[in-house]
């Protein structure tokens, strides 16, 4: 499931954020979005670069979108095909099955992460091989997979250059298309010298990409199993289609004796001609291109290879029974929502920890852990642009505000928030407690501002609070207006 | 035509001036204006927090206030109206409820749709920017987004093109969210002053002397930053510059 967002040289000249950061709490998965995100603003200069960066890319999916004049058609239809899938999936993925095992390719079935990981663990330990190339797959990063093979002994190659430059830092992916869109060129540079011997200083993104191509290349021709993740899987021929712009999935899969193909169970399409709905979405939402540069379709092993498919649950069917939130199973990875979003531009991927970042992120994790990531659906200002970018139109926004409910209501929010907002109802549920507080209030910030413009109220960090007017509108309105 | 004038809690209390002008503007078009005087929160700030199940009593008080004779209910407040629109129910009121719904207008819609403004007496001889505020964009479409393939509209900007001497400003990014976002502008500070101070660049970047939108939550917001910067930039509110002279 690799896929970035332009030519390679491209990639390393918008990549941000400081090698010193590496190793900070920004990716370790502790701390809340809003801990996290004040840390990653503490560098305003970074902020904007990080911001402008991904702003470019959502400029380049406008335009590329608004030279097709039949684009919201294709949203519709690609959205009106994956809610039929969805909604069929039982049938469909029994037909992929059968499918693949006619094609001979042997399927297998995880219901979670564990059980994906110790699948491919068991494939590897079948054929005794302890080192293997993989190219992108969010799905192996929400399994952990490079964790849990490393620590049985085996070693992972990244073969995607976004994917290779994160793991070389021993950090997860920031962004679920572009993995290393948070680090500067300079910072890939000297990343470059220290494991793979480039000269200090060198900084050409030209020459950083030969150099990783020539480290790759070796490590393509020795490893015996690739891994590769899947974009769309075709419920009627049993067809795995991987989109790469570097073809480093092809040439992990048609080098190594055995390949194995990831997948999230809702990856399924039920017709190979609806991907002529779904490769026209993709990249144009992904990166404002065209098309992928490599769209490969894996269907049968070749002559002496071995294929295998594990396709994963992880939550996914507990989802997809709930009604409000079964609509997140559609995307198809695109990253178009973290792009635009104002606020993933001004937080980084990393202030969401978890493996997929941003408003699909926020909507996707508390189904897999509530508590856990009770945060995430609060850090988004609800302005809908996710939405309305959304190749396959799942309601973003919507179900960010719906997963905030859930998260109440199951009790995961902050016991002084729910106090506070009890005295707020409480308050505002009456109009003669509310003018009463109403006063109060102005009159404590006309006599008394220094009870209000101090440091533990967030917004006087960087804001004045309004100046108190003579009167309110009601009291005006009675006044010459003669109410009652 | 009789309408119902709903003014946020937040206008009520701190920028009366907006719901003056507001209140003037569509008395001048012809609107038979009520206040309804015991409003006070649509709940919103509750609900975006995770708390719908505590607007109960907001919603009571609403029904409370808008169950009267009148034609439509204007409010000078995309968000409020939104949430409104969106989320007002009672249990044993549904008839009201759903009556007060459909009666629901954000002013410059009103003015546009309804009214089908072509003429202000306003004038305000100054180069604006336009904050475009999202939930009144994206949520009550009363203008058109950067992110669809559609045509462009605008309602904020059809009014205020009416309005005399007023010079509006090209944005580099021309919907991009301010950050405020009700308890968001707290609850997550850094990010959200970060998102109006570059909101307030972009128009700085385009000289605008003055930075108007038809919500004054995201205005509010604006001007706290502005006001920290000690830029002589200055917020005004839709209605305040199409009541303007």
């Amino acid at each position: 499931m690799k896929l970035i967002s332009c030519t390679r040289g491209e990639r390393l000249k918008r990549t941000t954020m400081a090698a010193e950061h590496n190793n900070n709490a920004l990716h370790n998965g502790t701390g809340l979005h809003s801990d996290l995100a004040r840390k990653f603003n503490k560098d305003e200069d970074r902020v904007d670069w990080h911001d402008e960066t991904l702003w470019w890319i959502r400029q380049k999916r406008d335009k590329i979108t608004h030279g097709i004049p039949n684009w919201e058609a294709l949203r519709e239809a690609g959205s009106q095909i994956k809610h039929h899938t969805l909604s069929n999936l039982n049938e469909y993925l029994v037909q992929f099955e059968e499918q693949c095992q006619k094609n001979g390719v042997t399927v297998h079935w995880a219901a979670d992460a564990q059980e994906h990981n110790e699948i491919v663990l068991s494939i590897l330990k079948k054929h005794s091989v302890d080192k293997i190339v993989k190219s992108k797959s969010m799905l192996t990063e929400e399994c952990h997979l490079n964790d849990y093979l490393q620590h049985n002994g085996v070693e992972v190659v990244d073969t995607d250059l976004g994917e290779r430059i994160v793991q070389l830092a021993g950090e997860p992916p920031s962004h679920i298309v572009l993995p290393c869109i948070h680090w500067k060129k300079e910072e890939i540079g000297e990343l470059f010298h220290q494991f793979m011997g480039t000269p200090k200083g060198n900084a050409d993104p030209q020459f950083l990409t030969h150099a990783a191509r020539l480290n790759l290349r070796e490590k393509f021709l020795t490893r015996k199993i690739a891994m590769t993740g899947v974009n769309f899987a075709v419920a009627e021929t049993g067809e795995m289609v991987v989109c790469t712009n570097e073809g480093n999935a092809d040439m992990g899969a048609h080098l190594a004796d055995v390949h194995i193909a990831c997948m999230g169970m809702e990856k399924l399409i039920a017709k190979r001609e609806h991907l002529g709905v779904f490769l026209r979405l993709l990249t144009r939402s992904a990166t404002g291109q065209p098309i992928t540069t490599y769209s490969s379709h894996f269907k049968k092993p070749r002559e002496g290879q071995e294929m295998h498919v594990v396709i994963v649950d992880n939550g996914r069917s507990v989802q997809l029974g709930r009604e409000s939130f079964r609509n997140s199973l559609k995307c198809i990875r695109c990253g178009a929502c973290m792009n635009t979003c104002p606020v993933y531009r001004r937080s980084g991927g990393h202030s969401y920890h978890n493996a997929i970042a941003g408003p699909i992120g926020s909507i996707l994790a508390p189904n897999l852990d509530m508590k856990k990531y009770a945060d995430l659906p609060f850090a988004s200002t609800l302005c809908g642009s996710c939405s309305n970018v959304c190749p396959v139109k799942i309601d973003i926004h919507d179900q960010l505000y719906k997963w905030r409910q859930e998260i109440v209501k199951n009790g995961y929010s902050p016991k002084t928030k729910t106090i506070a907002m009890k005295a707020m109802a409480f308050t505002l549920s009456s109009p003669t407690r509310y003018q009463i507080a109403g006063k109060a209030g102005r009159f404590v910030l006309k006599n008394m501002p220094f009870a209000v413009n101090n440091k533990f109220n967030p917004w006087y960090n960087e804001r004045e609070m309004p100046a108190v007017p003579k009167e309110s509108f009601t009291e005006w309105y009675k006044k010459n207006k003669g109410g009652k | 035509m009789k309408v119902g004038l709903f003014i946020p809690c937040y206008v009520d209390q701190f920028y009366p001036n907006v719901a003056i002008a507001t209140l003037q503007l569509l008395e001048k078009h012809g609107c038979e204006v009520v206040f309804p005087l015991k409003q006070t929160c649509c709940g919103q700030p509750m609900a975006n927090s995770g708390y719908e199940h505590l607007t109960g009593g907001c919603n009571e008080n609403f029904i409370d206030n808008f169950d009267v004779p009148v034609d439509y209910i204007v409010c000078p407040s995309g968000s409020c109206l939104l949430h409104v629109k969106e989320h007002l129910h009672a249990e044993t009121r549904h008839e009201a409820a759903k009556a007060i719904r459909g009666k629901l207008y954000e002013l410059t819609e009103f003015l546009v749709d309804v009214l089908h403004v072509k003429n202000l007496k306003a004038s305000f001889p100054h180069k604006v920017g336009v904050h475009q505020s999202c939930h009144g964009q994206r949520g009550l479409k009363i203008s058109s987004m950067t992110e669809l393939v559609a045509p462009y509209f605008s309602k904020p900007e059809s009014l205020l093109n009416l309005v005399e001497g007023i010079e509006l400003i090209e944005l580099d990014r021309k919907d991009e969210c301010c950050g405020f976002g009700g308890t968001f502008c707290v609850a997550e500070e850094a990010v959200s002053a970060k998102m109006g101070k570059d909101r307030i660049k972009d128009h700085l970047k385009h000289e605008a002397e003055f930075i108007t939108g038809a919500d004054m939550s995201c205005l509010m917001h604006l001007q706290g930053i502005l006001k920290r910067q000690g830029s002589k930039v200055e917020v005004k509110h839709i209605a305040e510059i199409l009541n303007a002279g």
